[in-house]
């Protein structure tokens, strides 16, 4: 599928090769260590460089003003080049985003740049305790000091929040409020003083990891990975393994065609509403059932940690996919937004 | 390419969903009823007619189908028809599909014009009758069936059709009816296909015979979302109505999460259903790969429609009378016919075994 007009097809030519000539051939060390944090922010410098950090965002903050399609295009060959993990992702797809939507002109110009190019590594302070699929529960408080605001409480499952630079999160500002009301939506230095002892606890929460926009380009090329480890390993005679790698591709083709159709209509000025919960649960289920298949085609190989590519990726890929199901609003929670604001069953 | 439909389609599909709603109702001779169709009961009333032996008013649909365009999509303009694209041929039956239209839909509109198609190009079987056959199709003066063994191996309908059709390996056979076997699905009447003569036979008939059989196989996966939408829907507007222990049943979590999930299911099988349609327009490399995708998915989606409908209605959608049973039954019916879920994965794994990767375009 060619995504739209003659540039894409250079633009993803551009990428391509860039990608080729860049991709470390040997994966990273791990994004949850000291030094696996820090060459994974050397690698975001590497992109923003070749302005690949952020093509979708305008060119003043770093980006290429490229449209969603090229996005996809992107995302297309950033996982087939099997590219490093996006160590500020919490940033780039969930803070970018907002501030583009809700930000000032002075906030964008202040933050945006040292995102694009890693100089801040943003965490995310949602979840608490007792608040996760339940947000309005949020207890942590903000108080205004001296100056700016004095942050107490607990949050957790911060994703990067071990080494990163800066966070974003909801607060409550006015308990008075109601429970969805008087909260506020905070950023704020994880060097701050104060903020230390709390980033010791997040640190276990580490592997947690928070995205709730997903491109195709993950799911196509595990997909394509998956078909070719059936096609060299795979028992011809097992047709019901046959038939579930099938399923994955399908899945994954069927998943890559709405969203570029998503997309297209996104970049001719639609807005996204609750239909992206159908999204959600269906690659998230799509990615867990993908890399299932794979461990049940490695047999007694699956289970052991720390072998090498390419069939060292699937347990891995597979315990990060277990995730999907939960973050990013639980699949739970997507279900019941799909029944009562889309197909309108009563609350 | 991307995947979206024309306003031009979108408003074909309500042209048919008004035609199918009205027009059937006053068709049918019936008024608003009991029935749990997608916007009225007239097409589901020609259902039960059809299944008891009257055919009238499911005839009566056919003609002002005819009259819509519908059997003119595939028949190519220099034969009387519109010579439409395959994607405007699967906007349709999908919504025949949603109505539950009895008759040979796949067989009629999708397969047998396409093959007759290719046999009037090449000349083949040359004695003008796959051209009258045609312009007898487009001009709704003739419904045709065709049984494509092993994979089709009756011939739906054939007591309502003028043509009947036998494919087998290389040859197309003029055939009659044989020995009559009953569907689960009591609006659809089996055949077994008697061949009488051959009108063609050779390579290109074989080949003629398998794009034939991806045009059917794609308009069979068509009606099958059709058939899932509708049954979400009817599952939706029961669940909002049925009282249980002082609330609507659609307010418990357990309900909805079950109709979110055929609703993930039906959202994305079509646009599989649209890119093979597309495919088949290019008859490009892929495209009965995408094909059987497409059959793939729609069968699973109107699977899983069908389960959770019958488990949110209880027990009055086991019922006879009730009309959710018309959709069970022809989801049914539908899953295996035109190629096996089985078969369809076979098919999608050996075209990436032997493209040697898997394309996503």
């Amino acid at each position: 599928m060619s995504p739209g007009p003659g540039d894409a097809a250079a633009f993803r030519a551009e990428v391509r090769d860039w990608l080729a000539a860049h991709v470390p051939a040997q994966p990273l060390p791990p994004v949850d260590t000291a030094e696996g944090f820090a060459r994974h922010r050397e690698w975001e410098r590497e992109l923003a460089a070749a302005r690949l950090a952020v093509v979708s965002w305008p060119a003043e903050y770093g980006g290429r003003g490229a449209s969603l399609l090229e996005w996809l295009v992107f995302e297309d060959e950033y996982h087939a080049a099997a590219g490093p993990a996006r160590v500020g992702q919490n940033g780039l797809f969930l803070l970018a985003p907002t501030l583009f939507a809700h930000g000032t002109a002075a906030q964008r110009d202040r933050l945006l740049p040292r995102m694009a190019t890693a100089d801040d590594v943003w965490a995310q302070a949602w979840s608490e305790p007792d608040a996760g699929s339940d947000l309005a529960a949020i207890r942590a408080r903000a108080t205004r000091s001296d100056g700016g605001w004095l942050l107490s409480g607990a949050k957790t499952w911060s994703s990067r929040a071990a080494f990163a630079d800066r966070a974003f999160g909801l607060f409550r500002t006015d308990p008075g409020a109601g429970r969805h009301h008087g909260l506020t939506y905070l950023l704020f230095d994880l060097r701050a003083e104060g903020v230390e002892g709390w980033r010791i606890a997040m640190s276990t929460a580490s592997h947690e990891r928070g995205l709730s926009l997903r491109s195709p380009g993950r799911f196509c090329a595990a997909a394509a990975r998956l078909v070719e480890l059936w096609q060299r390993a795979g028992d011809p005679a097992d047709t019901a393994l046959r038939d579930r790698v099938t399923d994955a591709w399908i899945g994954a083709r069927a998943y890559r065609l709405h969203t570029f159709a998503t997309a297209s209509r996104l970049d001719a000025g639609a807005a996204l509403g609750p239909e992206s919960s159908l999204g959600k649960v269906f690659w998230s289920e799509l990615d867990v059932g993908l890399h299932e298949t794979a461990l049940d085609l490695l047999g007694p190989q699956a289970e052991l940690a720390g072998r090498p590519a390419p069939d060292g990726r699937w347990l891995g890929d597979y315990l990060f996919s277990l995730a999907g199901p939960i973050y990013a609003g639980t699949n739970e929670i997507q279900r019941t937004v799909i029944a009562e604001r889309l197909l309108g069953l009563p609350r | 390419m991307t995947l979206a439909r024309s306003a031009e389609q979108e408003q074909f599909a309500a042209a048919l969903h008004d035609l199918l709603t009205d027009g059937a109702t006053a068709a049918a001779g019936g008024g608003p009823g009991a029935g749990g169709g997608p916007g009225g009961d007239g097409t589901l009333r020609a259902a039960r007619r059809w299944a008891a032996g009257d055919r009238s008013a499911g005839l009566a649909l056919w003609r002002k189908l005819a009259a819509a365009g519908v059997t003119s999509l595939a028949v190519p303009e220099r034969r009387g028809g519109l010579g439409a694209s395959p994607l405007d041929l699967m906007v349709a039956c999908e919504e025949l599909g949603h109505h539950a239209l009895p008759g040979p839909v796949a067989e009629s509109l999708a397969a047998v014009p396409r093959l007759l198609a290719a046999l009037d190009e090449q000349g083949l079987g040359d004695d003008g009758r796959p051209a009258r056959w045609l312009a007898g199709l487009a001009a709704g003066d003739l419904i045709a069936t065709l049984a494509l063994p092993p994979r089709l191996p009756y011939a739906a309908d054939a007591d309502a059709t003028g043509l009947v059709l036998l494919v087998e390996d290389d040859a197309v056979w003029l055939a009659a009816p044989g020995a009559r076997h009953q569907s689960v699905d009591q609006a659809r009447r089996l055949s077994e296909a008697c061949g009488r003569q051959v009108l063609a036979r050779g390579p290109a008939v074989a080949a003629a015979a398998r794009h034939a059989f991806d045009l059917g196989a794609l308009a069979c996966a068509a009606q099958l979302l059709g058939a899932g939408r509708a049954l979400l829907a009817a599952s939706v507007r029961h669940a909002r109505q049925r009282v249980q222990f002082g609330r609507a049943i659609g307010s418990f979590q357990a309900v909805k999460h079950q109709l979110a999930d055929v609703a993930i299911g039906l959202e994305f099988a079509r646009p599989l259903l649209d890119a093979a349609a597309l495919a088949l327009a290019d008859r490009g490399p892929c495209a009965a790969r995408d094909v059987s995708a497409a059959k793939i998915a729609c069968a699973g989606a109107a699977h899983r429609a069908a389960r959770t409908a019958l488990q949110v209605h209880g027990a009055i959608g086991y019922t006879q009378e009730h009309d959710l049973g018309l959709w069970l039954t022809k989801v049914r019916a539908l899953i295996p016919a035109w190629g096996t879920q089985a078969e369809h994965r076979a098919r999608v794994m050996a075209a990436l075994a032997t493209d040697g990767g898997p394309p996503w375009s």
